[in-house]
């Protein structure tokens, strides 16, 4: 892997290319169909799986009664809306070109996953991968956090340019 | 963004409002701190959803960051609606409340 070259890289209006190694492209499909269990596990209503609350937040925070009428309306909307952004990087994890709606579909899909390892993991803003214990069982997980971390900020370094 | 400055927008309280809701007063949408999302993260996020220039949506994420919170929307009750629900397409901590 050549360090010095840029990973994602626009290549016109609505294209851009990536250059992302077969093993991060295998810890995508490997990551993928798991968040997709978590989501189509949790209730359609009510109790939802603590993992994936940052996922389905409270609208109306100080009434009980309109959040418990918008979740109603509209949690089977986002949750149809975050598997379509899960489907996207399924069906495109071994592509080497996306399209711009395709790249924000990545952007969303892994941004979901960091929102769902962040909350197992209840990181901390100031958490870094250097206050690493070599022992905690939460390792693998943590360095999966901030290797998606890692690979959003790639993104949007190259969809904001 | 920080994990400190802000308050869990959890439900706080269940206070019987609708009788008292002005049908004319504007809904804010607020976005709240979180230990989560990345700061490039939010500000994409503003200028998709909103198309906010770099500036304003800079200064926006920066207010959730170091404030806590920042009003980024504001309307009718369905615009305020809508703009909650793709803030939390993209998810971010977004709420909403009339501007009294």
């Amino acid at each position: 892997m050549n360090i010095f070259k840029r990973r994602f890289v626009r290549t016109s209006d609505a294209e851009f290319t990536i250059r992302i190694s077969d093993e991060e492209r295998d810890l995508l499909d490997h990551l993928v169909p798991q968040l997709r269990e978590l989501l189509m596990s949790t209730a359609p209503t009510g109790e939802v799986d603590p993992m994936t609350r940052r996922l389905f937040p409270t609208a109306y925070n100080q009434d009980a009664e309109d959040d418990a009428t918008y979740q109603e309306q509209k949690r089977d909307r986002l949750l149809v809306s975050r598997l379509e952004s899960l489907e996207i990087l399924e069906t495109t994890s071994r592509a080497t070109t996306l399209s711009v709606e395709e790249l924000d579909a990545w952007a969303n899909a892994i941004n979901q996953l960091r929102l769902v390892l962040g909350t197992r993991l209840d990181v901390g803003e100031d958490d870094e991968t250097t206050d690493m214990d070599p022992d905690d069982p939460d390792n693998a997980p943590l360095a999966t956090y901030h290797y998606l971390s890692h690979l959003l900020g790639e993104i949007l370094d190259v969809r904001m340019r | 963004m920080t994990s400190a400055a802000s308050p869990n927008p959890t439900v706080t309280q269940d206070d019987d409002t609708d009788t008292e809701l002005d049908q004319d007063v504007p809904w804010v949408v607020i976005v709240w701190n979180d230990p989560i999302n990345l700061t490039g993260y939010v500000v994409f996020v503003f200028q998709k959803l909103f198309g906010y220039g770099l500036q304003k949506a800079t200064e926006l994420m920066m207010d959730v960051h170091e404030k806590g919170r920042a009003v980024v929307s504001n309307g009718p009750r369905e615009k305020a609606e809508l703009d909650v629900f793709r803030l939390h397409e993209c998810g971010l901590w977004a709420t909403m409340q009339q501007d009294k």
